[in-house]
């Protein structure tokens, strides 16, 4: 059975009012169920665009984009994509709409209209995903910055979508809770959710099992992320994390063979010692 | 410089009594009912009923008898004020003198009543808002306003913004703080010169405050809409409004209330004063 | 000459039912041209301590002197004080009112009343040691770059001339070229004589720019020392929610294997540390 794509774009153009260089340049991208892409991009390199055309927050203004086969330019086709997509953004301040827990996860279902029977499961299990079920009648308020943001998530999860889409949503969390966020996205991951995940930190593209680099709204590199990590990054203005720079030197030297997982713990493991 | 901690009045204290579990409708009918009293209320003794009524309600609740009294902090000065004016302002049998202005004894009442008034009716309001999330408030003024709907006013859209904007209460009041931190490190002064100068050193502070706001409210929407959010269109809930029997009971135990409170102002202060006068 | 803060507690909301305590005797002192960071997990009083340092604060108990003077709340030379202590917040940028980077940049040494051509003077100044091209200066600092609008909230602190500057988390939401420009601009600025007091949840940052470091876990101090000694500390003693950084993670590894390499090693360190380990038959 050939499966189709998550998300397919083509020859996607999109221009901002006002600005003279297009935000996206003709994008042409496929993303099957159940992969996890790192899209990867300098400021203004088009990524937001791209995540909000995914959940027809933005309409392409040339080109296609079709999620789940639906054409995100047809307006009836709408409701059932925000259902599909599900998007966290960088700020969680910004996505919480109710002062309960609780209440801001059943946000979502409340507007998709669900009986309230399936709105209480599905709160309670986007709860318990997030880690948060002791919290569900606390203050949003009241939460730490990390658990500010999974709770964001269990709104996304509450949609129950196909695929979740990242913009930058690690990008404000201390290292504590990012590494709790990641391990949930993770755990979602291997029970077949489809990842687009933003970013601008290498270290947390190994999680990750495709890279995209978008470079002023095109494509400029796409493929595995161990083949990613050998060798293309170098050619783009990125950050080198200390991992990617230990592992390049181990490699070059003969110490861990090529496409060992940049991270400590892997690395470590790969050495003869 | 301090803000209110970050607590505005009577902030949604989350709980399972018999009061927080109450349909939001009933609780705003019933408060709405229960204002009456205070304003019916002509006598110190008036508000005897009204005392023991919000004792009642608070212990319902399962709140603290403090927090609800503190409550009502943020109209002490206007409480202050209106004491000063009636006092000194209203005619009658002259108590003392002090300059040109003569205490009253009806001033003294009348000062009383009016404070203690506006007292308690902060208090109803914030028992209300304790024991109502915002949601649900908002919720329940939907459903009570939705007759308006019918004359293309838009409740559901209002009752929305409602909630939103009792959601950003506690972070705007951080963000304030934040900035009026920083513009103080930075040397401003708020504190020293005439109206003016003052006035014109909060601009490094509302300026901020405005972009953040805006910069919130745009990002909010993006966020609202991505989670299947259409302002207008009928919603469904994770908490309906159910209506029950004892929302009715309770909306009964209120207008008894009012009822008994109404007999009581008419005879309580002369069979008060009778029985001072046997003792 | 020194910033001294000497058993310091601070609680918010004190006397609510929402008082918690943020800072539970801690000592902390920084002299005059040292770069010293204060480390700690979201939540630790780190920056708390900050603005105790700029005296936006003032200890429940304990003391905290500038240069030897302290202050109370409310007292007209905690003004004065605070003029010696910049403090460069999170996200300053959100702080911005004024329409060019220029007046931005003005409004805190006017506010200390300076005027006139010491007042451009300072500007310029300022804007210099921020790194901020002076064509940049009558330009609105809301269309910016991250790491440009970042600059002119560290100029427009350094502007008002202070013997100190203390950053709350100066490298939040850059990217990694914002970071490299920093990073430089802290190195200038501290060449020029200024103490840099640098506030922060990144240990790595914090162990290759540091001449001291001092570590909060939930409001107390427990420990303080150079980047070698706090690294070693950390490795024996993990401190929720800091993360070690990949390069002393490895060379702890390293040690556990028989390897013998300083913890505070770069890349390079580390990498002729295993050539010279022997090798199994080849």
């Amino acid at each position: 059975m050939e499966r189709a794509p998550v998300f397919s774009f083509r020859g996607v153009v999109y221009s901002y009012g006002g600005s003279c260089s297009p935000a996206l340049s003709g994008v042409d991208l496929e993303i099957m169920p159940g992969e996890w892409v790192a899209l990867l991009g300098a400021n203004g390199s088009g990524k937001s665009t791209l995540a909000k055309i995914c959940n027809a927050l933005l309409l392409p203004a040339q080109g296609d984009c079709f999620v789940l086969g639906m054409d995100v330019s047809a307006p009836e086709n709408i409701p059932l994509i925000r259902q599909s997509v599900a998007l966290v953004f960088q700020n969680p301040e910004d996505q919480i709409v109710a002062s309960i827990v609780e209440e801001d996860v059943a946000f979502g279902p409340e507007n998709l209209r669900l009986p309230q029977a399936e709105i209480r499961r599905r709160v309670d299990a986007a709860l318990e995903l997030t880690g948060l079920a002791d919290m569900k009648r606390r203050g949003s308020y009241t939460l730490s910055g990390g658990q500010k943001q999974r709770l964001a998530l269990a709104g996304a999860l509450a949609l129950e979508p196909r695929a979740l889409v990242l913009d930058e949503s690690t990008s404000m969390l201390d290292p504590e809770g990012r590494a709790s966020f990641l391990e949930r996205i993770g755990e979602l991951n291997t029970h077949g959710m489809t990842m687009i995940q933003i970013t601008h930190r290498m270290d947390e593209i190994f999680f990750a099992s495709r890279v995209v680099v978008l470079q002023s709204g095109r494509v400029a590199w796409d493929g595995e992320s161990s083949d990613f990590w050998d060798g293309p990054y170098l050619s783009f203005d990125f950050e080198e994390p200390p991992e990617l720079a230990l592992y390049r030197e181990l490699k070059a030297r003969g110490f861990v063979p090529s496409g060992t997982i940049p991270r400590v713990d892997d690395l470590l493991e790969s050495l003869w010692l | 410089m301090k803000l209110s901690g970050g607590f505005s009045i009577g902030q949604f204290i989350p709980g399972e009594s018999y009061i927080h579990s109450l349909d939001p409708r009933c609780k705003i009918i019933g408060a709405f009912i229960l204002f009456a009293a205070p304003f019916i209320a002509k006598s110190p003794y008036d508000f005897i009923p009204i005392a023991f009524a919000l004792a009642a309600i608070t212990r319902l609740a399962r709140i603290k008898l403090g927090t609800v009294l503190r409550s009502g902090r943020p109209v002490v000065f206007l409480v202050a004020l209106t004491i000063v004016l009636n006092v000194f302002w209203t005619p009658g049998r002259e108590l003392a003198r002090l300059g040109p202005l003569s205490i009253t004894e009806e001033g003294v009442t009348l000062a009383f009543c009016v404070g203690l008034r506006l007292y308690f009716l902060v208090m109803l309001a914030a028992l209300l808002m304790m024991t109502t999330s915002p949601m649900a408030f908002a919720g329940g003024l939907e459903s009570i306003l939705s007759p308006l709907a019918a004359l293309k006013f838009p409740v559901s859209e209002m009752a929305m913004m409602m909630t939103i904007a009792l959601r950003f209460i506690p972070t705007f009041f951080e963000e304030t703080d934040k900035i009026l931190k920083a513009q103080i490190s930075r040397g401003a002064d708020f504190e020293s010169g005439g109206i003016i100068k003052r006035a014109r050193a909060f601009i490094p502070v509302l300026v901020p405050l405005f972009v953040l706001v805006f910069a919130r409210a745009e990002n909010l929407a993006i966020a609202m809409e991505s989670r299947g959010y259409v302002p207008g269109v009928p919603r469904s809930r994770l908490n309906p409004l159910v209506w029950a029997a004892r929302e009715t009971t309770s909306i009964l135990c209120v207008i008894v209330f009012i009822i008994f409170t109404v007999l009581w102002n008419r005879y309580a202060p002369e069979l008060i004063s009778l029985w001072l006068g046997l003792l | 000459m020194a910033i001294a803060a000497e058993d310091v507690f601070y609680s918010y909301n004190a006397g609510t039912p929402a008082e918690h305590a943020a800072l539970e005797g801690v000592s902390f002192s920084v002299e005059r041209g040292e770069r010293v960071s204060i480390v700690g997990h979201t939540g630790s009083g780190k920056s708390t301590l900050a603005q105790h340092l700029n005296l936006l604060l003032f200890p429940r108990s304990g003391s905290v002197s500038i240069d030897g003077v302290s202050s109370k709340p409310g007292s007209p030379d905690a003004r004065e004080l605070r003029r010696k202590v910049g403090l460069v917040f999170q996200y300053p940028e959100t702080q911005f009112f004024a329409e060019t980077a220029r007046d931005e940049i003005r409004f805190a040494p006017s506010n200390w009343g300076m005027r006139g051509d010491d007042l451009d003077a300072c500007v310029d100044e300022a804007a210099d040691a921020a790194g901020i091209e002076p064509s940049l200066l009558d330009s609105n600092p809301f269309s910016m770059s991250g790491g440009q609008r970042r600059r002119v909230a560290i100029a427009s602190v350094i502007a008002m001339k202070p013997d100190y500057l203390v950053l709350d988390e100066p490298t939040a939401g850059l990217d990694a070229a914002g970071v490299r420009g920093l990073e430089r601009i802290l190195s200038d600025i501290r060449a020029r004589g200024l103490a840099v007091v640098q506030v922060t949840h990144d240990l790595e940052s914090a162990l290759a720019h540091s001449d001291r470091i001092l570590v909060l876990e939930r409001g107390r101090a427990v420990a303080s020392g150079t980047p070698e000694e706090i690294a070693v500390f950390l490795a024996d003693n993990p401190v929720q929610g800091l993360l070690m950084p990949p390069t002393a993670r490895f060379a702890m590894g390293l040690r556990s294997r028989g390897i013998d390499v300083s913890v505070t090693s770069g890349v390079p360190e580390l990498v002729s540390a295993l050539e010279k380990a022997e090798r199994p038959d080849e």
